[in-house]
C-alpha cells in the first residue's frame, strides 16, 4: 500500500475505534453492566440503566452509523480515495 | 362489517400488491436476479433490509419475550439493532467494493480456496434453512388464526405468493415487495401501539407513553408495573435478569455478531449503487429497524399491564388486593378475546381450585410475603397459561380495539414472516446457483443458464421450506437461535479478518471457521441433543447445564467467535503468508475508489 493508503487506513481504524468505544460503552455498559447504578436516576418514567437497555442504546446506535457515514466521506475525501 | 371479513379484505388487498409488484419486477439478467440491478436508492434499500431483516420472531414472539423476561429482554432489542452499527462499519462497505453477488464468493476469492467457500456456502445454507422454518411456521400460525384456514392451506398459500415475486423477480421482486411489506408490518405494528398507549397514559407515542404516567394518577408506568408484577410473585419488571449478568452480556454479544453475520441481510448491500450508499443504506435500515424496536418495549410493557387488569379487575387502577376472594375475574365473565385465543391452543386455564376464578401468578415464587398470601388465600397453582406470541397477536383485542386494527395485525404479521422468507430464499437460491453450480460444478454456464438454474434452485428451496413448515422437527422452536450462532461463530469472523487482517491465510481462516462452528455446535447439542435428537444430550459430559460461566446455549455464539478468532491467528503464524495479489485484493477492498456495479464474475 502507499503511503497516502495506509495514512487512509489508520485514519480508518482510528475512526473505528472511536465509534465502537461509544458503542460498547451506551449498549453493554450503561445498558447491562452499570445499569443498575443509573437506575437511580431516572428519565421521566423510566430509570435510566432500564431506558438504555430499552431505548437509548438504538437511539445511540442510530446516530453512530450516521456519524460515521458522513466521517468516513470526509476521510474519503481528505485522502482522494472517493468514488467518482 | 365484522372481523373475518374485514381480515379477509385487508390481507387481501396486501396480497394484491404483492402480486402487482411481482408482475413489474421480473428478473431479465443475472445482475438484476442477484442484485437487483445494483443500483437501489440507499433509502429504498434500508426499508427492505429492515423488513428482511423483521422476521416473524421480531413481529409475532418479541415483545411476548420481553413482557415475560422484562429488563433482560434487552438483549434482544439491543443485540438485534446493535449488529447493525457493526454491519455498516466492518463488513457492509467493503464487501460492496468487492462487488460480487454472494458471500460465499468473497470468502473463496479473498482466502483463494475453494474449500473455504464451500465451508462458507454449508454454514450460509444451515443458518437460512433452520432460520426458514420458523418463518413458515408463523405464516401458519398467522393465516389459521385470523383467516380462519388451517396451518396447511395457509402455509401453502404463503408458499404461493412468495413464489410469484422470488422466483419471477428475484432480488429485484423480492426488494420491491419488501419495501410494501415493510410499510405494512410497521403500521400493523406501531398503530395498535399508539392507541394503546393514548389508552394507558395519555401520550400517542408508545415510545414517550413507557417513560409516563398511568393516566389519571401521579405514578409512572413502569413503577406501577413493577409494584403490581411483584405483587403477584414475578420478578421486578425493569431489572429482572436472564441468569446473570455475564449471560445477558455474552448473549447480547452473540446476537449482535450473527446479526452482522448473516448472509441474507449481507447481500441487501449488494443491491445499492456505491460504497458510500452501502454505509447510509445501514443507518437508514436501522432507522426503519428502530420504528418497531423502540415501539416493542412499550407494547410488551403495556400488555403484561392490560392482561393483569383483565384477569384482576381493579388492581391497577383501584389498588385492590388481588387475593381477596373476590378480586380476580369470574371464568363465565371472561371476554371474548380470551375464548377466541382458547381455541387456538396459545391460552389455557384450568380452575385449580375450582372457585371459578382465574388466579394468575407465579406459583414458583421465591418471595416469603407472596408465599404466605398465596397459601391464605387458598389458591392452588396458577390456572392461566399464556403463550408468549399472543402479547402481539392479541394485543389490539386485549385493548378492545376496533376490527381493522386487528386485520391490520394480521396483514402485518404475514408480511414479516414472508418478506424474511424471501429474502432468505434469495441467500440460498445464490449461494446454490452462483456459488455450488458456476464456482464449482459448472463454471463456464451461459448467463441466461445460470438465470435459470438460480430460478430453479429458487422454486426447489420454497418447496423445501414449505415441507419444513408442515412437518416441523421437533427442535423448531430452538433454530432461530441456531441460525445466529453459526452466523456468529463461522461467517461474522472469517469476513472480518478477509478484510481487516490482509496477512489472513486460507489455513488460518478455514480452521478458524471449523474450530468456531464445532465449539459452538458442540456446547448447543449438548444442552439439544445431538442434531435435535432427544435422548442424545451429553451435558453431563461437560458439567452440567450451562456448565461454561452459566452461559446458554443460545447465547453461545459469540464463545465460538473468540475461538475463531484465535485459532485462525495461530494457525495463521504457522502457516506461509496468503500471495501477493491476495494482499493486494485486501489493499483494494478498503479503498472506495474504483467501486463498480456487483457482477458474478470468478
Amino acid at each position: 500500500m502507499d503511503d497516502n493508503g495506509s495514512a487512509y487506513w489508520s485514519a480508518t481504524l482510528g475512526l473505528l475505534g472511536k465509534i465502537l468505544a461509544i458503542w460498547f460503552i451506551g449498549s453493554f455498559g450503561a445498558g447491562i453492566m452499570f445499569a443498575d447504578a443509573l437506575n437511580g436516576i431516572k428519565l421521566g418514567g423510566y430509570p435510566l440503566g432500564f431506558w438504555f437497555a430499552h431505548q437509548g442504546s438504538i437511539y445511540l446506535f442510530l446516530a453512530l452509523i450516521f456519524y460515521y457515514a458522513k466521517a468516513m466521506g470526509d476521510l474519503d475525501r481528505k485522502f482522494d480515495v472517493h468514488e467518482e | 362489517m365484522d372481523l373475518q371479513t374485514m381480515t379477509y379484505l385487508v390481507v387481501g388487498a396486501s396480497f394484491a400488491l404483492y402480486i402487482g409488484i411481482a408482475i413489474w419486477a421480473r428478473a431479465g439478467s443475472t445482475s438484476e436476479f442477484y442484485a437487483a440491478g445494483g443500483s437501489v436508492h440507499p433509502i429504498t434499500n434500508g426499508m427492505a433490509t429492515g423488513a428482511d431483516w423483521m422476521s416473524a420472531a421480531s413481529f409475532i414472539s418479541m415483545a411476548g419475550l420481553i413482557s415475560n423476561m422484562g429488563y433482560g429482554g434487552g438483549l434482544f432489542l439491543m443485540g438485534w439493532t446493535g449488529g447493525y452499527v457493526l454491519l455498516a462499519m466492518l463488513l457492509a462497505p467493503y464487501l460492496r467494493k468487492f462487488g460480487k453477488f454472494t458471500v460465499p464468493q468473497f470468502i473463496g476469492d479473498r482466502f483463494y480456496s475453494q474449500t473455504a467457500s464451500t465451508i462458507a456456502v454449508i454454514c450460509l445454507l444451515t443458518a437460512s434453512i433452520t432460520y426458514i422454518i420458523g418463518q413458515m411456521t408463523g405464516v401458519g400460525v398467522a393465516f389459521s388464526r385470523f383467516l380462519g384456514v388451517s396451518n396447511e392451506t395457509g402455509i401453502y398459500m404463503g408458499m404461493g405468493i412468495v413464489f410469484a415475486y422470488a422466483v419471477f423477480g428475484g432480488m429485484k421482486g423480492i426488494t420491491y415487495t419488501q419495501v410494501a411489506q415493510y410499510i405494512v408490518l410497521i403500521l400493523a405494528y406501531t398503530v395498535p401501539a399508539v392507541f394503546i398507549s393514548l389508552q394507558l397514559t395519555g401520550n400517542p407515542i408508545p415510545q414517550l407513553g413507557l417513560g409516563s404516567n398511568m393516566v389519571g394518577t401521579d405514578v409512572s408506568l413502569l413503577m406501577k408495573l413493577d409494584q403490581v408484577v411483584t405483587d403477584l410473585g414475578f420478578g421486578q419488571y425493569t431489572t429482572q435478569l436472564p441468569g446473570d449478568k455475564l449471560n445477558m452480556f455474552v448473549y447480547t454479544m452473540s446476537l449482535m455478531i450473527g446479526t452482522a453475520g448473516l448472509p441474507h441481510v449481507i447481500m441487501r448491500f449488494f443491491t445499492v449503487a456505491k460504497v458510500s450508499d452501502a454505509r447510509a443504506s445501514a443507518g437508514w435500515a436501522l432507522v426503519f429497524i428502530a420504528l418497531l424496536y423502540t415501539t416493542a418495549p412499550a407494547v410488551a410493557a403495556m400488555a403484561k399491564m392490560n392482561l393483569i387488569r383483565t384477569v384482576n379487575p381493579g388492581m391497577v387502577m383501584q389498588n385492590t388486593d388481588p387475593f381477596q376472594p373476590e378480586a380476580q375475574i369470574k371464568i363465565e365473565e371472561r371476554p371474548d378475546w380470551m375464548k377466541r385465543w382458547e381455541k387456538t391452543g396459545l391460552l389455557k386455564f384450568t380452575d385449580k381450585n375450582g372457585d371459578g376464578r382465574i388466579q394468575y401468578y407465579n406459583d414458583k415464587t421465591k418471595n416469603e410475603a407472596v408465599k404466605a398470601k398465596i397459601e391464605a388465600a387458598g389458591w392452588k397453582g396458577n390456572e392461566l397459561d399464556v403463550n408468549a406470541d399472543i402479547i402481539v397477536l392479541a394485543n389490539p383485542e386485549i385493548a378492545l380495539l376496533p376490527n381493522w386494527v386487528i386485520a391490520l395485525v394480521a396483514a402485518g404479521g404475514l408480511a414479516a414472516a414472508l418478506s424474511t422468507a424471501a429474502g432468505l430464499l434469495m441467500a440460498i437460491s445464490a449461494a446454490v446457483s452462483h456459488d455450488l453450480v458456476k464456482g464449482i460444478f459448472k463454471p463456464d454456464i451461459s448467463e441466461q443458464n445460470e438465470l435459470m438454474v438460480g430460478k430453479i434452485s429458487m422454486a426447489v428451496a420454497i418447496v423445501i421450506a414449505g415441507y419444513l413448515g408442515l412437518n416441523p422437527p421437533g427442535f423448531a422452536a430452538g433454530t432461530v437461535a441456531i441460525a445466529f450462532g453459526i452466523a456468529a461463530s463461522s461467517l461474522f469472523p472469517a469476513i472480518m479478518m478477509g478484510i481487516f487482517s490482509k496477512k489472513m491465510n486460507k489455513e488460518g481462516a478455514i480452521a478458524g471457521m471449523i474450530a468456531g462452528l464445532f465449539v459452538t455446535l458442540f456446547y448447543v447439542f449438548a444442552h439439544t441433543g445431538v442434531f435435535f435428537i432427544k435422548g442424545t444430550e451429553f451435558y453431563d459430559l461437560i458439567g452440567g447445564k450451562n456448565s461454561f460461566f452459566g452461559i446458554q446455549p443460545n447465547a453461545f455464539g459469540a464463545i465460538g467467535a473468540l475461538v475463531n478468532f484465535g485459532v485462525a491467528f495461530i494457525v495463521d503464524k504457522m502457516t506461509k503468508e496468503p500471495p501477493e495479489h491476495i494482499q493486494a485484493m485486501v489493499e483494494a477492498v478498503r479503498i472506495p475508489r474504483g467501486a463498480k456495479a456487483v457482477d458474478g464474475a470468478h
